[in-house]
């Protein structure tokens, strides 16, 4: 509750032994906010600066078999190695397109439709809600291995199901067309809610006004969302999608958990994540594996950037 | 006072700083290695290591050293010694490991104490090991490791549905798998691995059968060989027309309950895996299944024969005099004929020619062995130093005749890359 008044207390701290330049409180505090700021910014140096500086200069080697052991500089020859690579890594590159593509529009259009009849208040909300944070509450390895089960081709509850209704058994994990699309599937189930609680969100602190007034004036259902709550909804709707695209283009753990090393038998959920981590662990190319890493995570920082600029336009 | 105060808080920090560093360095520092260190073992989920470890106690109190022991699956094994070799753990004394599939890597990167000095131990008796399992455990006249579990391939079946005992031919194989093939029923004749790199192993054994191998004897790529053709197309059509649906997604966790729980009625695999069809816990087929010895292809009966198990020990051990006690206790003559006697193939004569031993197998396997032994090719997979990638691109046309798809251009292609990978390799090999 006490405040401190600047001036006076910069009197009493320039009380000092003679001969001694005295300091100014801004001046201790400015000294005192570094040391305080420097347990987090070890942290961020040690955990986050260093790996990528690490990586970044094994891009440039070629480290093999041990990360440590005598490594020349090649220049530019892995990243060179990677792109003229026309079996794993474009290959992987278009399946974490096809997959990130697929699976956000999706969960964007079901959570946006979820959020939309979730918007009014009715009995049960809460409870609803609580029961959409499930399939966010487990992890990924858990849900593949929940779903390896229910679609297992010869045992799986699954298929039992679609022979009941008369559908044909599936192979679906177990088939090298299907998987893709099966993980894309089983992703929307797991994010879809997320969606839907950023946008719940967002709509929650849209105005009712322009709402109301369209009304009025005789605008349809239709017509009300998309050109009065989807044009104010832009920049929550931009925010979700950023974060929703930089998470699947990283979706690694429920891959590997339903298809194992390489993506599957004929690499058939094969992205660049699960390309870098074989070729890490799998075939120990250290050097190779940074730079297919580095060109990740340039393409990932070019899908924020070009995001974030359409969504700034689109708000301006 | 808020100067003295801010003094003190800054201080305060300073040591609170001083003594997180001195705490963390203490944490993962190089701290004296004392008799309550423990001896860190990891071991991978296979029947030998949960043998081995209900008698640690014994190792225990002979030698007075606390044993950890950490079991992982294969996959997760080989990730962990990357990690922790890699950062020259000290965490990390012995070490369970597969000498074809990861002794050279680890030999290349210096990563395994040479145990040539220690195995002369005459009460080691390295003679008694075979000979087959010995070179596997040298590498540039240098042993390595020591083996403890050898494996042959397995050609289990239903005896109920083969009165008459398996079949001799992989061409009888065939013919009979795809007369008990019943997919509307969920009954297959066959079910084997079709995961492209696990498959390998198993595929080894066609590919010799029909006069292959994965290399010439120049050392150049035998993949796109016309025996190498025909095994791979064999094994396709061995699984797509009887095998179950989604084979290209299974390795041995997937196709070991759908044989015990009596959904087919041929199963190739390893045969030291056995106990999981004999055990009631597990298997719905105690009763009625069968071990048959490898059947002949076009060149004849040829499947391998390899130490599939070994011990090692870390270089960066702290402890490496206890974890050579270990070693020679687990794999030494009396430890090995223990765990043989209990159904678990090791790798000594000395434990072969013990019928005692032998009579821990079924009969029947006992001599599926025995003749998989006189004709046992020494390797399962390419002889390289980067397994996994030679593994991935043999397995590509493995894969292509599972799905039907055309064999001979993905061979070609296959053939065309394993050539390139060969040249790397060697490269890598005498560097």
């Amino acid at each position: 509750m006490s405040t401190t008044h600047p001036g006076r207390t910069s009197e009493r701290l320039s009380v000092a032994p003679a001969g001694k330049p005295s300091r100014t409180f801004e001046q201790q505090n400015r000294r005192l906010r570094w040391l305080m700021l420097t347990p987090a910014l070890g942290f961020v140096g040690l955990m986050i600066i260093f790996p990528l500086l690490f990586t970044l200069n094994l891009s440039f080697t070629d480290a093999f078999g041990a990360v440590n052991s005598g490594r020349r500089y090649l220049g530019l020859q892995n990243f060179a190695d990677a792109l003229s690579d026309n079996r794993r890594f474009w290959p992987a590159l278009g399946r974490t397109a096809v997959f990130t593509v697929g699976a956000v529009a999706l969960e964007t259009v079901f959570g946006l439709a979820i959020a939309m009849l979730m918007r009014k208040a009715f009995t049960g909300a809460r409870i609803v809600r609580t029961i959409l944070m499930v399939p966010l509450l487990a992890t990924p390895v858990a849900i593949g291995i929940l779903w390896l089960l229910i679609l297992d081709p010869t045992s799986g509850i699954a298929n039992e199901l679609l022979q009941g209704i008369g559908v044909p058994r599936q192979e679906f994990l177990g088939s090298v067309s299907q998987s893709l699309g099966v993980l894309m599937l089983i992703d929307v189930w797991q994010w879809t809610p997320m969606m839907t609680l950023l946008l719940l969100a967002g709509l929650s602190t849209l105005p009712e006004e322009p709402e109301e007034a369209a009304l009025v004036d005789g605008a349809s259902a239709w017509q009300r969302f998309r050109f009065v709550i989807l044009p104010m909804l832009s920049t929550t709707l931009l925010t979700a999608l950023v974060l929703r695209a930089v998470d699947a283009l990283k979706t690694f753990d429920i891959l590997y958990a339903t298809k194992g090393p390489g993506g599957g038998s004929d690499f058939e959920v094969e992205t660049l994540n699960v390309y870098a981590y074989g070729l890490t662990f799998d075939y120990q190319e250290y050097g190779l594996a940074a730079a297919v890493l580095v060109l990740f995570t340039l393409g990932i920082i070019g899908v924020v950037v070009v995001l974030r600029l359409r969504s700034g336009r689109t708000t301006s | 006072m808020t100067s003295r105060r801010t003094a003190l808080s800054r201080r305060a920090l300073l040591t609170a700083a001083g003594s997180a560093a001195a705490l963390t360095a203490c944490a993962s520092g190089s701290g004296a290695v004392g008799p309550n260190t423990p001896l860190r073992v990891a071991a991978a989920n296979h029947v030998w290591s949960n043998a081995l470890r209900e008698r640690l106690p014994e190792f225990e109190q002979v030698t007075g050293r606390r044993v950890s022991m950490q079991i992982l699956t294969a996959d997760q094994l080989s990730s962990s010694y990357n990690v922790k070799l890699n950062a020259s753990a000290v965490d990390l004394d012995v070490m369970m490991m597969r000498p074809l599939q990861e002794q050279l890597l680890f030999a290349r990167n210096d990563w395994l104490v040479d145990l040539t000095d220690r195995v002369a131990d005459p009460a080691f008796d390295w003679a008694d090991v075979q000979d087959a399992a010995r070179a596997r455990s040298t590498t540039r006249d240098r042993v390595l490791s020591v083996p403890v579990v050898t494996e042959r391939p397995a050609l289990y079946y239903r005896k109920d549905l083969l009165p008459d005992g398996p079949p001799q031919t992989l061409e009888a194989l065939l013919e009979q798998a795809l007369s008990f093939t019943d997919r509307d029923a969920g009954v297959y004749g066959f079910v084997g691995r079709g995961q492209r790199a696990p498959a390998v192993s198993q595929w080894s054994n066609i590919l010799y059968s029909f006069g292959g191998d994965f290399t010439t004897p120049e050392g150049r790529s035998g993949i796109d060989t016309p025996a190498a053709r025909a095994a791979y197309t064999y094994y396709g059509d061995l699984l797509r027309r009887a095998g179950p649906p989604g084979a290209t997604n299974m390795s041995l966790e997937q196709t070991m309950p759908i044989f015990a729980q009596g959904k087919s009625a041929f199963l190739i695999d390893a045969d030291s895996v056995y106990t999981n069809f004999t055990d009631p816990k597990i298997s719905k087929i105690i009763d009625t299944v069968g071990f048959g010895p490898w059947p002949a292809g076009p060149a004849g009966s040829v499947p391998y024969d390899i130490p599939s198990w070994s011990l090692a020990i870390s270089r960066f051990s702290r402890l490496q005099d206890d974890a050579w006690s270990f070693l020679q206790w687990a794999a030494g003559p009396e430890k090995v004929l223990e765990i043989q006697t209990a159904g678990i193939p090791g790798a000594r004569r000395s434990a072969w020619a013990d019928p005692a031993a032998v009579a821990g197998f079924p009969p029947e396997l006992a001599e599926s062995m025995r003749r998989n032994i006189e004709n046992g090719a020494d390797h399962d997979r390419p002889e390289v130093i980067q397994v996994g990638r030679a593994r991935d691109i043999v397995g590509r046309p493995l894969v292509a005749a599972i799905l039907g798809q055309d064999v001979d251009a993905v061979a070609a292609d296959a053939h065309e890359e394993f050539t390139d990978f060969l040249v790397r390799d060697n490269r890598q090999q005498e560097a």
